[in-house]
């Protein structure tokens, strides 16, 4: 049988895809112990015992000066950021979107504005937004929307463009004004798309929060890992990083399931 | 002064003609079925009917006013797919109309006046034969039953024309025969006209009050477009013959051959 037509199986496939986990493990498990061996105090690669206590002292004990739990102080205020700059920036995208995709008028005024927008590259300006906002939280939310806003907006765009042609002349058939084929008919056909756009925007939304936060800051999960990095505080670093993946896995997922909740029609082929 | 008029009627694009000098009468209940090759204008022509597209040169008009330059609530249409809205279940896909007719602003019905539209939109779903199906979603019915929702959506709101673009092309034969009793009981029911139009020769023969054929009366093999198509045969139905038919079937596909050629 050709390999094209060979598919796994349920327990196969949970195995394979558990597979290159457990490699990635066992690598660095060996190379850790081996360097622990030689030297015990070997901050480069720390096994899980230096890693548990590290969190351990991160999540769970008051921190000796300031007396907070640092990495949950440092969770809520990257979240709080993250929620803010995806809030504005998805709700920037629907109204932007909704009007370029079914306004020709619209479309030819602001499209190739938000197409020059989108290839500004966003870190790029972030010493503007740094000089214009100031060092507090606003200029970290504004780098967020700055950095997903044009994308979801042209995204969106294209989806309501993307919607069938006939269904827009049944619904002026059906006596509609402008404002009702949005309303009625555009609208509630997007936000289901529209969540798949933040899906898809989460990725640059994490990097733009923690090139902020490693820039200017006082607190936030990006902060910390380039503050420990100054002690090659691996036994920090690395747990941020698998808390900072499961958040993002998190909240996709979470997303996902609202998706399939609120719009069934959409998640069953209806579209 | 007839109901719809269409007086030496032209439309080209750019340098391709699509109809040259078409000329109808046509009287208030008719039900009329376009037939005739893929690219002969029978499209473009209800196109024009809708206001999605309007005449080169010579007169449209309804009612002795010329067409609406967009489509409105008067002239209602049913497309071969895509006609019904996904994110609505079957009586919203039909309470549609009523709504964005009573709430310019909001769209949506309550109360009081959301039962009442029901009773209205609960009567036209059971006489579209899909009373089992009330709360089911567009893309859980067949190809027939969407068909049938976007029927009963047009013809709630009571629409002085119903234009059918290729309505029953894509459904199984039998299918097709249920769907021409349907639109002849609620055509008889509304006095609604309507225009078909149609691939099938044998369905514009035997459906409706009167047959437009459209198709191409010049040709040239060099340049197919320089030539546009036509009404050729104008009859009313139920006095035709099977030599008739025969001859309109060998025309239309002559220039169906010259157009693929």
């Amino acid at each position: 049988m050709r390999l094209i037509n060979r598919h796994p199986g349920g327990a196969v496939a949970l195995l394979l895809g558990l597979a290159p986990f457990l490699v990635l493990i066992l690598i660095y498990g060996a190379a850790s112990q081996q360097r622990l061996a030689e030297n015990p105090n070997d901050k480069l690669l720390p096994g899980l015992e230096q890693m548990t206590s590290a969190v351990n002292r991160m999540a769970f004990q008051e921190d000796r000066r300031s007396g907070d739990y640092l990495m949950w102080q440092d969770t809520k205020a990257s979240l709080q950021r993250l929620g803010i700059g995806m809030g504005i920036a998805a709700s920037l995208a629907l109204v932007v979107g909704l009007l370029n995709g079914i306004l020709p008028l619209a479309r030819a005024g602001l499209a190739p504005l938000v197409s020059t927008l989108s290839m500004i590259p966003p870190l790029a300006i972030l010493p503007i937004l740094f000089i214009v906002f100031g060092l507090g939280e606003l200029s970290k939310v504004m780098l967020i929307v700055i950095g997903t806003a044009p994308i979801m907006m042209r995204d969106v765009a294209q989806r309501v463009r993307e919607l069938p042609q006939e269904q827009l002349i049944k619904i002026q058939t059906l006596g509609a004004n402008t404002w009702q084929v949005i309303t009625r008919m555009a609208l509630p056909q997007v936000l289901p798309r529209l969540i798949d756009a933040v899906r898809l925007s989460l990725g640059p939304a994490w990097l733009f929060l923690i090139a902020a936060e490693a820039i200017a800051s006082e607190e936030g999960l990006g902060y910390r890992i380039f503050l420990v990095r100054r002690y090659l505080a691996m036994d920090v670093i690395i747990p941020y990083v698998i808390w900072i993946t499961l958040l993002a896995i998190v909240i996709d997922q979470l997303l996902r399931l609202t998706n399939r909740r609120l719009f069934p029609w959409y998640n069953a082929g209806g579209h | 002064m007839s109901f719809i008029t269409v007086n030496r009627l032209w439309k080209e694009y750019g340098s391709t003609i699509v109809l040259e000098n078409l000329n109808l009468e046509v009287e208030q209940g008719e039900f009329c079925t376009l037939v005739g090759a893929s690219g002969c204008g029978k499209s473009t022509f209800l196109k024009m009917l809708l206001g999605q597209e309007g005449p080169t040169r010579g007169e449209l008009a309804l009612e002795g006013e010329e067409f609406p330059g967009e489509p409105d609530r008067n002239r209602g249409i049913v497309f071969q797919r895509y006609s019904v809205f996904p994110h609505l279940t079957v009586r919203q896909n039909v309470l549609m109309g009523l709504e964005l007719e009573q709430k310019p602003f909001l769209g949506k019905l309550f109360g009081q006046a959301r039962r009442q539209a029901l009773e209205k939109v609960d009567a036209m779903i059971e006489s579209v034969g899909l009373a089992h199906a009330t709360d089911k979603w567009p893309h859980e019915l067949s190809g027939g039953m969407q068909q049938r929702l976007a029927i009963a959506q047009s013809f709630i709101m009571r629409p002085r024309v119903l234009l059918l673009d290729e309505p029953f092309g894509a459904l199984d034969p039998g299918i097709r025969g249920d769907m021409h009793e349907l639109i002849l009981k609620l055509w008889r029911e509304t006095g609604t006209t309507i225009f078909m139009v149609t691939h099938d020769l044998q369905e514009g023969f035997y459906l409706g009050t009167r047959l437009l054929v459209f198709d191409k009366v010049r040709n040239d093999p060099q340049q197919p477009e320089a030539y546009g198509a036509t009404i050729t045969y104008d009859l009313p139905i139920g006095e035709t013959n099977g030599q008739l038919y025969d001859s309109i079937e060998s025309s239309v596909s002559k220039t169906a051959r010259n157009l693929s050629a």
